[in-house]
């Protein structure tokens, strides 16, 4: 019997052989964070065990020494290709921006970087609808411009399964396979399938994250959840937002909006 | 646990301005779904702008969404209910936006059709309707709102719904129900309008929804498993899909169209998983081991034998149209159905449909957001379903550029399943069992079919020799004809150009023609350069026993002073391009039947050994034939 887990790995599963089959080279933007771990874990179950295209994270140097400590574990675990994209520093980013926006940025301008060095015609992305309104317009399959600019207004149609894999020279496809997934999913496999996960998600005294970010725009929320069911618990009852702590998003009304269309995750 | 339970995709549509975000957003705060955050984000938005909140705003995510105020793109918002959890697709009602509504309806399990109790049922209403309809969308549930504008009149409800469900019987559709609500006051939606219309006395649109059912993965219907990519893993073949329909079995014998080979299941597999698994059902993302080293690839369909896909090369849709440029007869366009790609060819726009009054508009062409019934032809055979059957086979985008252009449902109408034809050939040993067998009309005729394929450069002397043999045979009683580039390009290939896409086409279909020929007991003689061999070795396949490759033999230089055409002399100065033995290369045979050397022999010697070797070839034995096959044919 499949039940509701299964009906969603089952669809990210099919996203991912689609993107592995359709495009090369193909690459993933691993943040280390619970989704794009989670979403690790999917491509091992896509392809038997393996993965078959490089995992990169982009580095600011500013995560939390936790993510670092997971990092390097989990490479040693699993065993996979990994690289480490440093991203430019935040004097080169656009000044008119608001400043925790303009960190964020940062990792836009890694990204192009390494998608103009490594001439990736797709990038695996692990964002969900549910985490914020723009994400919400997302497609699975979604292209970017030379530059990685997002032309939301005019996206591809994306029905059926049939998901836009062509693309004219210069231009390359951002691919969303747990799109579809909210953060209670998440979390309610992460414990179902074992995944491991950074251990700063858990409350310690009265405190936790529930979105990971860099240090210096990332606060954790108030919380007692120190096990993921009682993370699951929380979640079924909470009101606030999964981004409230991640401070780019309130820097004003339009400050993600304008870090998408520029490229950011 | 309720919040585990299944959720249901709920697509809303209608016209523009007829208040579907108001609807959306008066939904999320009836059910306490608001996201704390959010609200307080929206209303800070408004106090720093000076406007009155909307319901709508909660929407309205983008800045230029604000300026518009209108709904650009497919936005999804999830809310629960005691039953269960809901995502929302709001799709946008503005017509050029047809692309997103679509990419957003196809996710709905049920739809909300809102009508503006003031404007009543316009245009896109009705648009909107009949894609639901081409979607294969069965809940729909209609909502007349504004009623608080027609001062909650009875009668203007009751006139309202008998036009809404005349036009929806018009293309077979029954709502659910019909509801009268007024979304910015919430009435009829969570709660009971008692006081406003207390006339009313069916469901809230809240109770209607929950009355719905997601829809169930096809796990009755016949087994049907697209194979989505091959992975070879530690020497194991992976066969990769998705179950579509049905259920696989450990054990099960499948048959994968179009090729019609069939493997047996070794094992089921998933990753991690603990135990062997016995079964697969629609919906379920596997790999297949095999017993048979066959040929499997993407786009092939596994099936059980019994129930297999039709195999067809035309079939009838209805397609909804998305692309700038319109969809013409006798347009080549790319389609994908299911994992599998196919290039097909518009034969005919059999009807454009009004989507107004329903009725048939006479076209040539097919616009933007239009939709028709169209008859594609493709060259290969194609593994597909109706859609009525099948959902998932039943269906096809449209691809041209890069781009999704449109999108249609396959009709069950005029589907001729040629599986058959594949079967015949495969028996073709037991041949002489069917009643009329070739030895019978070779008995007929005194000799066998052939297909005789002349192949050399330009100026070899193919033409000429092939006009003489046909003429010596003919004149020995021999049933026989020429195929050369002049009645050919003439008629059966008037459609082709000269790319090397073309010649390639031009030949299959030479060697097509001259096996019918053969096999109807005719010598076939082709003249045709046919510098590739791969060409050649399509004819080679399709002529089967009857197909005699002839090389006639000349070297370059001969070829080049005979010049018969004056074509090398255009080619040397570059004024035809890929000019055999010029600018494109010939391949000479590896193993033909007979060689004859046009530049050491004369040209009736060679007539008289090709003669002589087709006369041996096909009377060769025959006595012995017409002995075994008097009884039979007698009998």
């Amino acid at each position: 019997m499949q039940d509701y887990l299964d009906d969603l790995e089952s669809r990210s599963i099919y996203i991912l052989r689609e993107a592995y089959n359709r495009i090369k080279p193909l690459g993933m933007l691993w943040s280390i964070g619970k989704d794009s771990t989670a979403l690790l874990w999917l491509i091992r179950k896509a392809f038997f065990g393996r993965i078959p295209f490089p995992m990169i994270q982009l580095d600011t140097q500013m995560e939390l020494p936790e993510v670092y400590e997971f990092r390097d574990m989990l490479i040693k675990k699993w065993g996979f290709e990994f690289h480490a994209e440093m991203c430019p520093p935040e004097e080169e980013m656009d000044q008119t921006l608001p400043p925790a926006t303009r960190a964020a940025s940062r990792k836009t301008q890694g990204l192009k970087n390494l998608i103009t060095r490594d001439k990736y015609k797709g990038i695996i992305v692990g964002i969900r609808r549910d985490e914020q309104a723009m994400r919400a317009k997302e497609r699975v399959f979604s292209p970017r411009s030379f530059d990685g600019a997002w032309d939301y207004k005019d996206q591809p149609a994306e029905f059926w399964d049939q998901y836009k894999t062509e693309f004219p020279e210069g231009t390359h496809v951002r691919i969303h396979p747990i799109l579809h997934w909210r953060e209670i999913d998440i979390w309610r496999y992460t414990l179902r399938e074992n995944i491991p996960y950074v251990p700063l998600y858990l409350a310690k005294n009265g405190l936790r994250y529930r979105s990971l970010g860099e240090k210096n725009i990332t606060t954790p929320i108030q919380s007692n959840a120190s096990t993921l069911e009682e993370i699951i618990a929380e979640l079924e009852t909470t009101k606030a937002s999964e981004r409230a702590g991640r401070t780019m998003d309130h820097d004003s009304e339009d400050s993600f909006e304008r870090l998408r269309r520029s490229g950011y995750m | 646990m309720s919040d585990q339970a299944q959720k249901l995709g709920v697509v809303i549509v209608g016209h523009v301005d007829h208040g579907k975000s108001t609807l959306i957003g008066r939904l999320l705060h009836d059910t306490g779904s608001f996201m704390e955050g959010k609200l307080e984000e929206l209303k800070a938005v408004c106090a720093r702008r000076n406007v009155e909140f909307e319901w709508s705003f909660l929407l309205d995510a983008f800045q230029a969404e604000r300026d518009q105020a209108i709904t650009i793109d497919t936005t999804q918002i999830w809310f629960k209910t005691k039953k269960r959890n809901y995502v929302i697709i709001d799709a946008p009602g503005h017509r050029e936006f047809l692309k997103n509504m679509v990419s957003g309806a196809a996710f709905a399990d049920a739809a909300i059709l809102v009508v503006d109790a003031k404007e009543g049922v316009r245009e896109q209403t009705k648009r909107h309707a009949y894609l639901l309809h081409l979607l294969g969308l069965q809940q729909i549930t209609v909502v007349i709102n504004k009623m608080d504008m027609v001062g909650y009149a009875e009668e203007r409800f009751k006139e309202l719904s008998k036009e809404i469900t005349a036009y929806l019987k018009g293309i077979g559709v029954t709502p659910h129900s019909i509801i009268p609500i007024a979304a910015r006051h919430g009435d009829n939606i969570a709660h009971k309008a008692d006081k406003a219309m207390p006339w009313f006395k069916g469901l809230t649109l809240l109770e209607t929804l929950d009355v719905f059912e997601p829809i169930a993965a096809p796990v009755d219907r016949p087994l049907r498993f697209p194979v989505q990519d091959v992975y070879r893993y530690d020497e194991i073949r992976y066969i990769a899909g998705r179950v579509e329909a049905g259920k696989i079995r450990k054990g099960d014998v499948l048959t994968f169209s179009p090729s019609n080979r069939t493997a047996k299941v070794v094992s089921i597999e998933k990753w991690g998983s603990k135990h062997d698994i016995l079964s697969a059902q629609a919906g379920e993302s596997i790999g297949v081991t095999l017993d048979q080293p066959i040929f499997v690839a993407r786009g092939d369909i596994a099936s059980l034998s019994d129930k297999a896909p039709v195999l067809v090369n035309a079939f009838r849709a209805n397609v909804f149209w998305l692309g700038k440029k319109p969809l013409k007869v006798g347009s080549h366009y790319k389609i994908k159905l299911s994992t599998y790609e196919a290039t097909v060819t518009v034969q005919s726009i059999d009807r454009v449909i009004s989507t107004d009054d329903l009725s048939r508009v006479e076209k040539d062409s097919v616009d933007i957001n239009e939709m028709a019934e169209i008859t594609f032809h493709s060259r290969e055979l194609l593994a597909l379903d109706p859609y009525q059957e099948n959902a998932k086979l039943g269906r096809i985008v449209i691809v041209e550029n890069h781009d999704v252009v449109g999108g249609g449902i396959i009709s069950s109408e005029g589907l001729h399943d040629m599986r058959h034809v594949l079967h015949r050939t495969q028996d073709n040993l037991h041949a002489v069992d069917h009643l009329l067998a070739p030895a019978a009309r070779a008995v007929r005729n005194g000799h066998r079919g052939a297909v005789i394929w002349l192949t050399g450069l330009s100026g070899a002397g193919k033409s000429t020799l092939a006009m003489r043999v046909e003429h010596a045979l003919f004149s020995r009683g021999i049933q026989t004809y020429v195929l050369d580039g002049d009645n050919v390009r003439k008629g059966l290939c008037s459609d082709l150009s000269f790319t090397a896409e073309a010649r390639t086409e031009n030949i299959r279909r030479v060697g097509e023609v001259a096996a019918l020929m053969a096999d109807a007991g005719l010598v076939a003689i082709t003249a045709f350069i046919s510098p590739f061999r791969s060409d050649r070795r399509r004819a080679r396949d399709a002529g089967g026993q009857a197909f005699h490759e002839i090389y006639v033999k000349a070297d370059l230089q001969t070829c080049e002073k005979r010049d018969p055409k004056g074509l090398y002399k255009k080619a040397r100065k570059g004024e035809i391009k890929e000019f055999t033995g010029i600018s494109s290369p010939y391949e000479p045979p590896e193993a033909p039947e007979l060689v004859v050397d046009t530049t050491t022999h004369g040209i009736d010697a060679c007539v008289e050994m090709i003669t002589e070797y087709i006369i041996k070839t096909i009377r060769g034995d025959l006595r012995q034939n017409v002995s075994s096959l008097a009884g039979k044919v007698s009998a």
